[in-house]
């Protein structure tokens, strides 16, 4: 398995991104860069815009401005295409094919070089293994995070997976399983990590950007935020600090 | 007996060209979620093309003439499919009112073309004359044509099950039908499945065509109209999206049709159908086998 080296040039540069659905505009030009290697965090309050922000990087909604990956234009590609150039993506909702099986779904996001990566799969989550012939829909919500992130792995010429809130709705095992998971395959590629549990992020990211009313109000290293209690208050709305 | 096995194996036969129709259709809405109201047109060109191919032979065999009748009307209904997909709805993606619109006015235009340039009146079919005669099941003379149209429907149902289940573009379909989006951000190019599943659509169509005026012994510009309500009542019930609801529901409503209206009055099979799918989508809105389970 090849490791990916953590750079400080830019492997995504996203600029004056721009999101509007009807009437109100979500992103109001929000401009930032991902390192290559490590997870970059992608944080703020609800509703502020950073799923949106992921949909908007793959072409999901709507959007004006630019994304450029390890320098290439992505924004006049469709979603396939820009996939296909190395954004991986697991969405919020999972997004499981619940009629489908579990190797079903898997077979899906094959690639020609994802043979390899199976065995990291199956060591992170064996279950799926073991769940290979069961519908994706009757799994928990645990099980159908695995698949999704499963999915997004198989593909070893993603460059960077975007990754929104993969905890959510799980369970403290589970969620220690999931962020395990998460720093394994941060060794092999490059992740935008949006994560509402700060406490997971905290322990995971190394950079972070934090959005608020749809524009970018701090990037930077994780430490400088969450170690001040009036930058995190003024952003994350947290009264004190979270400790290490 | 007699009687009960005939109305069987008849409605069995219009259920499974309901089926070939309905098929199409259930598979176009599942993915792309367009209303494809030209199906019906895809129908009615493939019977013509179908016809002309087969008389464009007369002399030869009346086996060869049907045969040939029956690939030409089945590529026929592809090839108007495919372009009907790539020239009028692709570029309509975004704008689901257009789609219906544009299949609307393909429809209509088709039938006065086909009507304007062959005419309304029924033109009989010819058939080998093993078709034309019947056989005699528990005392029932059982039109030969049925059993044509039934065992062509049962190749293509477990052609279709097989192409979804077991190959890398009907897993595609599958998963597109459930959610288009996801499948494009695995990195999936959805827009040839579109063109495929048009095609294949087109091509059952096409074969429901042909298969339908050696059913009928005719063909008429309008029956693919009529044949287009049916089929989508069949694809409400069945469930959109799905093949094997589609099967299940043509065989229903085929059978409910032909019972009804011999026992109790012309039209009363129609009503019946009319009212199972109110029942259906009051009771089971996603139909009786949802969506997504090919």
């Amino acid at each position: 398995m090849t490791a990916v080296a953590n750079t400080n040039d830019a492997l995504l540069r996203v600029d004056g991104l721009r999101v509007a659905i009807g009437e109100s505009q979500i992103l109001g030009g929000v401009s930032f860069q991902v390192r290559g290697g490590g997870i970059t965090g992608l944080l703020g309050r609800n509703g502020v815009g950073k799923t949106t922000t992921l949909r908007g990087i793959l072409g999901l909604v709507p959007r004006t401005g630019s994304v450029t990956l390890a320098g290439d234009e992505l924004t006049a590609l469709p979603v396939h295409a820009i996939v296909r150039r190395g954004v991986g993506y697991v969405p919020e909702d999972r997004d499981v094919f619940g009629g489908l099986t579990v190797a079903e779904n898997l077979r899906l996001a094959e690639r020609k070089d994802s043979e390899h990566r199976y065995a990291l799969i199956y060591e992170l989550f064996p279950e799926l293994r073991e769940r290979a012939a069961q519908r994706a829909g009757t799994l928990s919500g645990g099980q159908q995070q695995m698949v999704a992130l499963a999915r997004a792995l198989l593909n070893a010429s993603n460059r960077i997976l975007l990754i929104d809130e993969p905890t959510k709705g799980l369970s403290p095992l589970m969620v220690k399983r999931v962020a395990d998971a998460l720093q394994r395959a941060a060794l092999v590629t490059t992740i935008l990590l949006v994560e509402q549990n700060l406490a997971v992020a905290r322990h995971l990211v190394r950079d972070v950007v934090v959005l608020d009313q749809g524009s970018v109000v701090f990037a930077g290293d994780v430490a400088t935020l969450v170690d001040d209690p009036a930058l995190a208050r003024r952003y994350l709305g947290l009264s004190t600090a979270l400790g290490h | 007996m007699s009687t009960i096995v005939l109305l069987i194996v008849t409605g069995l036969g219009l259920g499974a060209l309901y089926f070939l129709i309905a098929a199409g259709l259930s598979l176009i809405w599942g993915l792309m979620r367009v209303l494809n109201l030209a199906h019906g047109a895809f129908f009615t060109v493939a019977g013509y093309a179908g016809f002309f191919a087969a008389a464009s032979l007369g002399g030869s065999s009346p086996w060869l003439q049907w045969f040939v009748g029956l690939i030409a009307g089945t590529l026929a209904g592809g090839i108007f499919a495919v372009l009907t997909e790539t020239l009028l709805i692709r570029p309509l993606y975004r704008r689901p009112v257009g789609q219906v619109l544009v299949t609307v006015g393909l429809a209509l235009a088709t039938l006065a073309l086909v009507e304007g340039t062959f005419g309304s009146d029924p033109r009989q079919v010819s058939l080998p004359d093993w078709m034309t005669a019947t056989t005699t099941i528990l005392g029932a003379a059982i039109p030969n044509t049925r059993f044509v149209v039934l065992l062509l429907a049962v190749l293509v149902l477990l052609g279709l099950l097989f192409f979804l289940r077991r190959t890398r573009y009907g897993l595609i379909i599958r998963a597109g039908v459930e959610n288009r989006a996801m499948v494009s951000a695995l990195g999936i190019d959805v827009g040839r499945a579109f063109t495929l599943v048009f095609a294949i659509g087109g091509m059952a169509a096409g074969l429901a065509g042909v298969l339908g005026a050696t059913y009928f012994g005719t063909i008429d510009p309008s029956r693919g109209t009529t044949m287009l309500i049916s089929a989508f009542i069949v694809v409400v019930i069945g469930g959109l999206g799905s093949i094997g609801g589609s099967a299940l529901a043509a065989v229903i409503v085929g059978l409910l049709q032909q019972f009804l209206n011999f026992y109790a009055a012309a039209g009363v099979g129609d009503f019946a159908v009319v009212l199972l799918l109110a029942a259906v989508l009051l009771l089971r809105p996603g139909g009786l086998i949802g969506r997504g389970s090919a």
